[in-house]
């Protein structure tokens, strides 16, 4: 039987550019999305169509999650929030595809957005506020013998958080698919075992159907929670405290 | 859409106006009305988040990535500073507490215990 661990293995296609599995589906995903929307906006039509409508609703959503979190100067950064929205859900839903990979269930991906998030913060923070930027790590209001320590309290903690986004979605992919791999395993091995035991087979069969319903849930979810944490530190570049 | 009161009045004010007279003046109505409502959009301020997760398994991974993440960061600055300053294993120890208070500063952020302490100045 197959190792539960065996779907995120990651397979050289073409060895000589390093061309891999990963690589083609997040191609894939960039693809998708390009073509979809693109095809979706060709006749940019007055009264939307059905794609219309979808992508259309896909831009308000982000839109107003921006919004609504940072404020309207939020706006400049729609193009990258928008972009990193659509890669991680299109990631996502592709990788709950039988037998395809989820590029998402990556943790080298996943920190790789998350470094580009923190990155933009950073330097934008720089750039827009120069050295008031660096009152982010001293909160108001804390007695002078304690500052040290909740300076470097906070420094760990926003240090923390391209971990805690990386590790988020890339805990919840994984988990996941094991999860799936790992019931639809049951149902071989157990309808394999013997007359009696056969007729348990469908209930873990009734539990993968379940977890694959919770794992759409969970793959819509993560893109929605990895876009609404990017807007919060976004936030925090554009308006750093005082 | 229209309300069939207002063209009703519209048209009483000036029976021989053209539709084209009357369209355009539904239109510019229609203007002030969109200027107004997306002016209150704009002055509404960044709404606080809602904090029901639709979730609990959700809430569950979000709250658990935010306090290890706290310590991982911890360990791997203590992990820098002992490389950088050769005072090993001291760097990993002093970090690792300090990342576990991040961790919990994080966790309690997260879930709104305590506000941001850098909006506390704002109010």
């Amino acid at each position: 039987m197959a190792s539960p661990i065996e779907q995120f293995q990651v397979k050289p296609i073409i060895p000589i550019i390093n061309f891999t599995n990963s690589s083609l589906f997040m191609i894939g995903a960039a693809g998708l999305i390009v073509g979809g929307l693109l095809y979706a906006t060709r006749k940019r039509a007055l009264v939307p169509g059905r794609a219309q409508s979808v992508a259309e609703i896909l831009h308000d959503f982000v839109a107003t999650t921006l919004t609504d979190t940072t404020g309207r100067e939020g706006m400049k950064f729609f193009p990258f929030v928008f972009s990193l929205f659509m890669f991680v859900l299109t990631a996502n839903l592709l990788g709950m595809i039988p037998g395809f990979f989820t590029v998402t269930s990556q943790i080298v991906v996943t920190f790789a957005l998350a470094f580009l998030v923190i990155g933009t913060v950073i330097i934008y923070g720089f750039v827009a506020h120069g050295l008031h930027f660096l009152h982010l790590f001293t909160p108001s209001g804390v007695p002078g013998w304690l500052l040290p320590f909740i300076t470097v309290i906070e420094i760990i903690s926003f240090l923390s958080r391209p971990i805690s986004l990386s590790l988020r979605l890339f805990a919840n992919m994984l988990a996941g698919h094991i999860a799936l791999k790992v019931f639809g395993g049951f149902v071989v091995s157990l309808g394999t075992a013997g007359i009696g035991i056969a007729l348990l087979s469908p209930l873990p069969l009734l539990m993968a159907v379940g977890l694959t319903a919770l794992e759409f849930l969970v793959a819509a979810l993560q893109a929605y929670v990895f876009t609404v944490l990017t807007c919060i530190y976004l936030n925090d570049a554009l308006h750093p405290g005082h | 859409m229209a309300d069939p009161h207002e063209r009703n009045g519209e048209n009483e004010r000036k029976p021989d106006s053209t539709d084209d007279a009357n369209l355009s003046a539904r239109l510019k109505s229609l203007d002030a009305r969109i200027s107004q409502a997306s002016a209150q959009r704009a002055e509404a301020e960044p709404r606080p988040r809602s904090k029901t997760d639709s979730s609990a398994i959700g809430q569950a991974f979000r709250y658990s990535a935010e306090f290890v993440s706290g310590v991982i960061a911890g360990g791997i600055v203590g992990w820098l500073v002992d490389r950088l300053f050769g005072i090993s294993p001291w760097g990993l120890i002093i970090c690792l507490i300090l990342g576990f208070c991040a961790g919990m500063l994080n966790l309690l952020r997260a879930s709104g215990t305590i506000k941001p302490a850098r909006y506390d100045d704002k109010k």
